[in-house]
């Protein structure tokens, strides 16, 4: 079996990666929509370890984790490279990725999960690791430099889902006072030639994570209601 | 010194121990820093901002955080004695394993030690769930990165840490008869030459008794 697939959700950011690492390098590819409650025999067959969106499926052979992806990708089609040549600066650039994916996402969902004091108390964490981000864009346009690159599509959940979350949860995250540079990337990516084009509908990001967000909420409260009651 | 390789890193973390495989394995001459995690010196502090850990790898004045990123560093600066494949997809599953140990299996073994009753249970079955996978991407390979030890392996080391953890508080997780693999592939590691010197057992089992041994009774 030839050429590319890849197994994405309509509003996976994670997914979003790939396709846009896809395009910007001007890779024909096939898209698979999974529906995750409905999980198709192919996706379990080819990522049986995480059964998760995205797989890349390249000549039949599958590869799972988007920032593996990314990379793999940027190894196979050398052309409009995503990551930089030398290997102190790849290293940089993959240390960023990880600090994107292991702290700011996960502080941001925190702060987006929570309500109250929890949520006031997530807040701080959250504000640190953006200020790490802020302080990384001095100087520059992009993480990449003058071009989007690596960091900048492991970043570029940031583009779309902080104003999704903002709006649901009534907070300001990314205060364009505090943080100039990281706002003005954020708009710069969102508006970026591709990038522009392949954001998922608003409205039905907004209703979904709401859903999500009231769901863990609940969750969390019958939680916290049964063990009160052991 | 242009060419000045400095390790910061720490005896007991095995994140701090691969890189040590790794700077043996390529034969790199290299200058250790032993961290006191509970008196940061201001250099890991200085050189490591964001996360305040060990182990950073510091070459020509630059600093490098984040164990797998380090190996992925010192695999494209010094070439001899590769540890990732070529391939790119033989690569992205390398890359997809040690990634796979970092965050499934020993974020378990953490927390087995200080969990009881329920969970405790539940940690132990998901830590196997996880061994399993490990034992049947090994199969019948000398290592996980085939014919010799490679990024996997060292990423793996963090199963010593779980034999240590097992044997501290009497626990039978990755055992002979349910991980052949596994256990031949450890016995394997522990008689290969560089990765003998990166990993003092008697060490961490001693420390481990002293910091754990004493939560044996309470299960």
């Amino acid at each position: 079996m030839v050429g590319v697939k890849l197994f994405r959700t309509w509003s996976s950011p994670f997914a979003l990666r790939a396709v846009w690492a896809l395009k910007i390098k001007g890779i024909d590819y096939e898209t698979i929509f999974e529906d995750l409650s409905n999980k198709s025999p192919s996706l379990l067959q080819y990522n049986p370890v995480y059964k998760k969106v995205p797989v890349l499926v390249h000549n039949g052979k599958p590869i799972a984790e988007s920032l593996i992806i990314l990379e793999y990708i940027d190894e196979t089609w050398k052309h409009a490279p995503l990551l930089p040549e030398d290997p102190h600066e790849r290293a940089t650039a993959r240390f960023w990725a990880k600090f994107g994916d292991d702290k700011v996402l996960t502080s941001i969902w925190s702060v987006f999960i929570k309500q109250g004091k929890e949520q006031e108390e997530a807040m701080v964490p959250a504000l640190e690791n953006l200020k790490f981000l802020e302080e990384e864009l001095k100087g520059k346009k992009f993480f990449g430099g003058e071009t989007i690159g690596f960091v900048d599509l492991a970043l570029g959940w940031l583009g779309n889902l902080i104003s999704i979350l903002e709006e649901i949860v009534g907070l300001k995250v990314v205060d364009g006072e505090k943080f100039p540079l990281l706002s003005a990337w954020m708009q710069d990516f969102a508006d970026a030639p591709i990038i522009k084009d392949n954001w998922p509908p608003r409205d039905r990001m907004i209703v979904k994570f709401q859903a999500l967000r009231d769901a863990t909420i609940a969750a969390a409260a019958a939680a916290a209601a049964a063990a009160t009651s052991k | 010194m242009a060419e000045e390789v400095k390790l910061f890193g720490m005896w007991a973390s095995p994140f701090s121990r691969r890189i040590e495989v790794a700077l043996k394995m390529k034969g790199i001459q290299y200058e250790y820093i032993e961290e006191d995690l509970s008196n940061k010196s201001p250099s890991l502090l200085n050189y490591n901002p964001v996360h305040k850990k060990v182990p950073v790898l510091l070459h020509k004045g630059k600093p490098v955080a984040e164990s797998l990123v380090i190996l992925e560093y010192i695999d494209e600066t010094w070439k001899q004695n590769p540890i990732l494949p070529a391939d790119p997809y033989e690569k992205a599953m390398a890359r997809f394993w040690a990634k796979f140990l970092d965050e499934k299996l020993w974020p378990a073994a953490k927390k087995v030690v200080l969990s009881k009753g329920e969970e405790h249970k539940g940690l132990i079955e998901e830590i196997q769930e996880h061994l399993k996978t490990l034992e049947s991407e090994l199969k019948e390979k000398k290592f996980f990165g085939g014919e010799s030890l490679g990024f996997v392996d060292i990423a793996a080391n963090i199963i010593f840490w779980l034999l240590v953890v097992q044997e501290t508080l009497g626990l039978d997780i990755l055992t002979e008869d349910k991980f052949p693999g596994l256990h031949e592939w450890n016995h394997r590691l522990l008689d290969d030459a560089v990765f003998k010197e990166c990993v003092s057992m008697e060490r961490l089992l001693a420390s481990f008794k002293v910091r754990f041994g004493a939560l044996t009774a309470s299960k």
